[in-house]
């Protein structure tokens, strides 16, 4: 157990620190400013203050809430469209065009309308949130289901498997390798999303946290701080899919 | 189970669409079918795959499978084997003619049909416990009692070791093991087995024809059996079906007067070099003409 989680987070730690290091050189070297780039030893300051006093605390749960909600809205939304896509072919000549136009329309440009229309408050961030994460995992869910083995379906129609037992027994089991490689994907970009969402327009949220600290409070560390708890927050929800999926799918050879 | 076969079966009654003529002690016994208490009846049967262009497979394919009988199917690549299983196991429709299973003509799959692949066909996601519980699962069965049989059934075909192993732990002997309880689950009363050792080495795939023979005796399944092997269909089968030609037709049927329970010995013993060669003039019969 110990050697497992050596091997595994050993890197992992290794790497943190060579950065931290290459940023302290950087800074040193360069000689530059706390306001252009604070070292690493103020950010973390800075990072455990924001908590203490609760500066980020509000702020790190409406962004938790809006990447959450959107997150799940999203990807139901993609599982079902993405078998949609896999498995009526008339769904797909019908969607597809209009899934392609919307992905490849900036979710930035997209973002200030949304919030127009649907105001600053939560509504417009799960919407942004949900679009951002709608296409990579409905394109997952469709391959994912395409993908799976012809020979296995014939076997659950050799044991006259009824449509709901094809798909909660072999299609969607067949299937999870590639809607988790999606849910991956989707995952961070609801990050991203949120954030987005909240520079459009919003009161509260790690986004706006980021506003702040560049523009009324001219706080660089605190930028910093807050650009960590977003990359933190990133890494927990990939890595919560993660354990997810090694449950889910395990080992298949 | 007592053993229900009776030494030197081999005198079935038998007819092809084109019957050869094998030298004795392989000959042939063309008489018209029953069909009254046949477990397998093809009757008639053509079916073509609807590619472009189009691939005709088999052409009015007529044979049939007395029940408890164990017929092996054999053939080069190409002459229609496992779309005949495909049929009778109902996953594909003949274009003309019958197919009954148990008297019953067969409109799609059936639970009383077994099936063995080719390949294992195993679920990846799924130990192999799992597997052989899966058309149990899908039958309605509740866990305990698919799990319990599924245990009894992976020690029948001698694979009681590996039930919490995933197919890609498993040997290929294993996981085709695996596959045939998969396939005796539900009791089928025909067991339909697709060149299920073809994957093997040779010195497995004859320990394999002995497990086959136990199974079969253990549970009274008929079984028909696909195979390129002209020994291990002798070794096995009551009687064995030639398909040849492009689409596939029957060309022979030639009984196995070989005692029961059969041992690799028995496949030393001359009338197996006759109907060995009675089965491959068959064979050649078909490819000079």
């Amino acid at each position: 157990m110990t050697r497992h989680v050596l091997r595994d987070f050993l890197p992992v730690v290794a790497v943190a620190t060579g950065f931290v290091i290459a940023w302290k050189l950087l800074v040193v070297i360069g000689g530059y400013p706390i306001f252009i780039l604070p070292p690493p030893e103020v950010v973390a300051a800075r990072l455990v203050a924001a908590w203490r006093d609760g500066t980020i605390e509000p702020h790190v749960v409406t962004t938790l809430s809006e990447i959450l909600l959107g997150f799940l809205i999203g990807s139901g939304l993609a599982l079902v469209t993405g078998y949609a896509l896999a498995r009526s072919r008339l769904a797909e000549r019908l969607l597809s065009p209009y899934l392609v136009a919307a992905q490849a329309t900036p979710i930035l440009a997209l973002a200030p309308l949304i919030a127009l229309w649907f105001g600053t408050g939560l509504a417009s961030k799960v919407i942004i949130c949900s679009l951002i994460v709608f296409f990579p995992i409905t394109v997952a869910t469709m391959v994912g289901v395409r993908s799976v083995d012809r020979q296995l379906l014939e076997v659950g129609r050799a044991f006259r498997a009824t449509p709901l037992q094809v798909l909660t027994r072999l299609e969607i089991p067949g299937a999870l390798p590639a809607i988790f490689g999606g849910i991956r994907v989707g995952a961070t970009l609801a990050v991203i999303g949120a954030i987005i969402g909240e520079w459009a327009g919003g009161e509260s949220g790690l986004g706006v946290l980021i506003n702040l600290a560049r523009g009324s409070l001219f706080d660089t560390p605190l930028l910093f701080a807050t650009l960590v708890t977003i990359a933190a927050l990133g890494v927990a929800l990939y890595w919560l899919i993660l354990v997810v999926e090694r449950r889910l799918v395990g080992e298949r050879g | 189970m007592a053993p229900r076969r009776a030494r030197s079966i081999g005198t079935k009654t038998t007819q092809t669409n084109r019957v050869a003529t094998p030298a004795s002690p392989a000959s042939q016994a063309p008489a018209q079918p029953t069909g009254h208490h046949a477990a397998i009846a093809v009757r008639h049967c053509s079916f073509g795959y609807r590619d472009d262009p189009p691939r005709p497979a088999l052409a009015d394919v007529w044979f049939e499978v007395a029940p408890g009988e164990l017929v092996a199917v054999i053939g080069a690549n190409g002459t229609g084997k496992s779309t005949l299983l495909k049929l009778i196991a109902g996953l594909l429709a003949p274009d003309h003619g019958e197919v009954t299973v148990g008297g019953r003509e067969v409109r799609g799959p059936d639970l009383g049909v077994g099936f063995v692949f080719q390949e294992p066909r195993l679920l990846p996601w799924r130990s192999a416990l799992e597997n052989v519980a899966f058309p149990l699962e899908l039958a309605g069965w509740s866990r305990g009692a698919r799990e319990a049989r599924a245990r009894d059934l992976l020690r029948l075909v001698g694979a009681p070791d590996v039930e919490r192993l995933r197919p890609h732990q498993l040997s290929g002997g294993m996981r085709q093991r695996t596959a045939i309880a998969r396939a005796l689950a539900l009791e089928p009363a025909v067991l339909l087995l697709d060149e299920p050792f073809s994957a093997l080495d040779a010195l497995t795939r004859e320990r394999f024809n002995v497990a086959l023979q136990s199974i079969w005796r253990t549970t009274g399944t008929t079984i028909l059996l696909v195979t390129h092997s002209i020994s291990e269909a002798i070794f096995l089968a009551d009687r064995v079906v030639v398909l040849a030609g492009r689409p596939g037709r029957i060309v022979a049927q030639v009984p196995i007067r070989l005692g029961r329970p059969r041992s690799l010995v028995d496949l030393d013993a001359s009338i197996v070099s006759d109907v060995s060669a009675a089965i491959r003039a068959a064979l050649e019969r078909e490819e000079l003409a």
